[in-house]
């Protein structure tokens, strides 16, 4: 969009007044995002930058709040640093539980997502798939129905979802039910329901992948005399891996983030870093939140590139040149 | 061979290739159909089951009708509008003596409450002189309080005495019982259900103007730009997307508070006075602010795509053709978006109307949105009632959804 050499004096001026609104605009985007980052070095418990910080000052600024997510809900804080203190801050550290959880939620939520949602997609992009419109529609849903109404429905549901943990499939299913034999207040309630809010992002990224992808390379497999198991994997994962992997950590993300339904149908066992930081925000915003929501900045930025990277790969490999 | 059939076409296991096509194609089908069952399943379980839980529940209540059967008796017995006799008021003070020894006064008189406000205490009151009570109890009961007698109060009872009810539609749509039992509006206080669900209709359509108003110049930039330059600015509208959105939110809180960074930076440029700080967090305000941000993204990709295909050319033919920029804007330019900004504009507002955790923890009292409520009432253990409303939510949003899909087909939906 460069300025063409016949512009009027007016145009010019636009031209600039417009790049310069755009330039706000991306400020308003990505300020919030990178003010927390200084803020959450502050030495005061304060959310707005001192003196000291302002003028640069070392002292102005301090690892502190960084400190508290290690040292907050451990057994014995001020000890020395050594081995032990490090492993039982593993062990007890609020925060360091927290993220255990929470990876271990996101993880197989991330799982169940991505093998359903890869399978559905490869069906659902077939020409002959019966009713593909009703379908899609269906399994994007959970992205577009409201989550308070999934969470309050879940928590009517979860409370009801109880097995007989005497019986036989009962006694199967009870090391993943609740005390009660419910799926209240369980791991695996959690993930199902993380699982079911990264399903759409699986379908509608492995979906986009399959869009280029050229069926009659399935037909050539099989005409080699490959079997269907063997044509997936040799011939269809490889195109699709680079849809699936945005998928999964679409799927991840989204576990990782969610908290309303954790909220809803949760028990005090599956405290995640969402939850933690949701209840920390609730009750006294402290700077421990900020050091927190850096490093998930961090994070952020580290799966972005990694997306961008195989968007990039997937572009190369479907022979779409970008012009 | 001359009858009909010698002249299929046939296989070469001499089958008429029609009947193998057709095979083959039903095949096809269900090995496509089976790679979806899986997830089918799965969805069914984990989405329309809870979702059917939550619709069967606002239409069910047991909190007066599994403590009163005596007079759910009398109901069945007398047809609506039978005057409550004798008998009726026996039925009533035997199920309240009942309720004492159960405990559970409280949830019958809950029950009540709803469609007629002030209940709770009348019947703990009334039940915890039931069994002393004697003959004639309707004199005894009325003598208590005269509320007992009102048509309001039976027709309520009525009501409840089945598990079954829409009472809490009834509710949602701000009605209480009229002083004739029939249905009427409520008072002032209680009308706040129809209220909310139009400001938060309000809300999220002034959120999608600012989010159209703020991703169309830049979506426009992006398209614009050579690929590289684009790449790299598309970055800065895809990392919010990737940012926790608990993370986005609290960099707003601590924006925005009195004694946040926007606020000292007027102060320290000398727009306000240190003792004239703007309160943007915990309103209306706040929720707008953050809400934009938080939904920008989901405007500005499907602008992006759309304006991506514009060719240059229409411009610069326009304007060729004497057009001045603004004519060559709105006349041509601007048509050709509109794709995108239903896309976008669609999508913002669908996400707007159910957002709850923004608005929960920047939208203090008057920044609150209806899925704030139905958090609130499912708090406060009101469970039909939130499920009620989530329920008349859900129909909302399915409509824009199927407006969304037949204007621009849920297959268009992609990222980045």
């Amino acid at each position: 969009m460069a300025l063409p050499t016949y512009a009027s004096p007016l145009e010019r001026v636009w031209y600039y007044t417009f790049r310069i609104i755009c330039a706000a605009i991306f400020i308003f985007l990505i300020a919030p995002i990178i003010i927390v980052i200084p803020l959450s070095f502050n030495a005061e418990p304060y959310f707005t930058f001192t003196k000291e910080m302002l003028s640069l000052d070392p002292a102005g600024y301090s690892m502190r709040w960084y400190d508290t997510i290690l040292t907050l809900g451990h057994a014995a804080p001020d000890g020395p640093r050594d081995g032990t203190w490090w492993s039982v801050a593993w062990e007890t550290s609020t925060w360091i539980k927290a993220a255990k959880n929470s990876i271990w939620v996101a993880f197989w939520a991330t799982i169940m997502a991505t093998t359903l949602g890869t399978l559905a997609a490869l069906g659902l992009s077939r020409p002959e798939m019966p009713y593909r419109k009703l379908i899609t529609a269906l399994l994007i849903s959970p992205m577009i129905v409201p989550i308070i109404i999934i969470a309050v429905g879940m928590s009517f549901f979860y409370a009801k979802a109880c097995v007989d943990t005497g019986s036989t499939f009962g006694a199967l299913l009870a090391p993943f039910m609740s005390a009660k034999g419910c799926l209240a207040n369980t791991d695996l309630g959690v993930i199902m329901a993380h699982a079911t809010l990264g399903i759409p992002f699986v379908i509608i990224t492995v979906t986009a992948t399959l869009s280029g992808f050229d069926q009659s390379l399935m037909r050539a497999s099989a005409s080699l005399g490959a079997n269907p198991s063997t044509t997936f994997f040799k011939v269809v994962m490889p195109l699709i891996l680079p849809g699936v992997i945005s998928g999964a950590l679409f799927a991840f993300v989204t576990s990782f983030d969610e908290v309303v339904a954790v909220l809803f149908i949760a028990g005090p066992e599956q405290q995640t870093i969402p939850r933690q930081m949701f209840n920390g925000i609730r009750e006294q915003i402290s700077p421990a939140i900020l050091a927190v929501a850096t490093l998930l900045v961090i994070i952020s930025i580290c799966l972005l590139a990694t997306v961008e990277i195989l968007r990039r790969r997937s572009e190369k490999l479907r022979g779409v040149t970008p012009q | 061979m001359a009858d009909a059939t010698g002249a299929l076409l046939t296989t070469s296991d001499g089958r008429p290739l029609k009947a193998a096509l057709a095979q083959a194609q039903a095949r096809a089908k269900r090995r496509a159909f089976f790679l979806v069952t899986p997830l089918l399943l799965f969805i069914v379980l984990t989405f329309l089951v809870p979702i059917g839980y939550m619709l069967k529940r606002s239409f069910e209540h047991d909190g007066f009708s599994k403590s009163a059967p005596q007079l759910a008796a009398w109901f069945a017995a007398n047809p609506k509008g039978t005057a409550p006799d004798e008998a009726a008021y026996a039925a009533l003070v035997a199920d309240l003596a009942q309720m004492q020894i159960d405990k559970t006064p409280g949830q019958a008189g809950t029950r009540i409450n709803y469609t007629v406000p002030g209940m709770i205490s009348e019947f703990k009151a009334a039940a915890r002189g039931a069994k002393d009570m004697t003959a004639p109890f309707k004199e005894t009961m009325l003598a208590l309080d005269p509320v007992w007698g009102e048509p309001k109060v039976w027709s309520a009872m009525r009501a409840a005495s089945s598990k079954y009810t829409s009472d809490f539609y009834r509710v949602a749509a701000d009605q209480k019982r009229g002083d004739d039992g029939g249905w009427a509006k409520g008072g002032d206080k209680e009308r706040i259900y129809i209220y909310l669900f139009i400001k938060t209709f309000v809300l999220a359509g002034v959120i999608t103007l600012i989010c159209l108003l703020l991703a169309f110049p830049v979506a426009h930039l992006l398209a614009t730009l050579p690929l590289a330059k684009a790449s790299l600015l598309m970055i800065l509208v895809l990392l919010p997307f990737w940012t926790s959105l608990l993370v986005r939110t609290t960099a707003w809180i601590v924006l925005l508070q009195q004694q946040g960074v926007v606020n000292s930076l007027l102060v320290w440029i000398g727009l306000i006075g240190d003792d004239g700080r703007i309160v943007m967090i915990n309103n209306q305000t706040g929720t707008i602010i953050a809400m934009s941000h938080v939904l920008l993204p989901f405007m500005v990709l499907p602008l992006y795509s759309v304006m991506k295909t514009i060719p240059p050319s229409y411009a610069r033919a326009a304007r060729s053709l004497g057009g001045t920029s603004w004519t060559t804007f709105r006349r041509v330019y601007l048509p050709q978006t509109i794709p995108g900004i239903a896309a976008g504009s669609l999508l913002v507002f669908i996400l707007a109307v159910g957002y709850y955790l923004t608005p929960a923890l920047v939208g203090g009292a008057d920044g609150i949105l209806i899925s704030n409520l139905i958090d609130f009432h499912m708090d406060k253990s009101n469970w039909s009632l939130a499920a009620a409303l989530a329920a008349i939510l859900l129909v909302a949003i399915l409509i824009l959804y199927w407006v969304y899909d037949r204007l621009i087909g849920i297959d268009r939906l992609k990222f980045g």
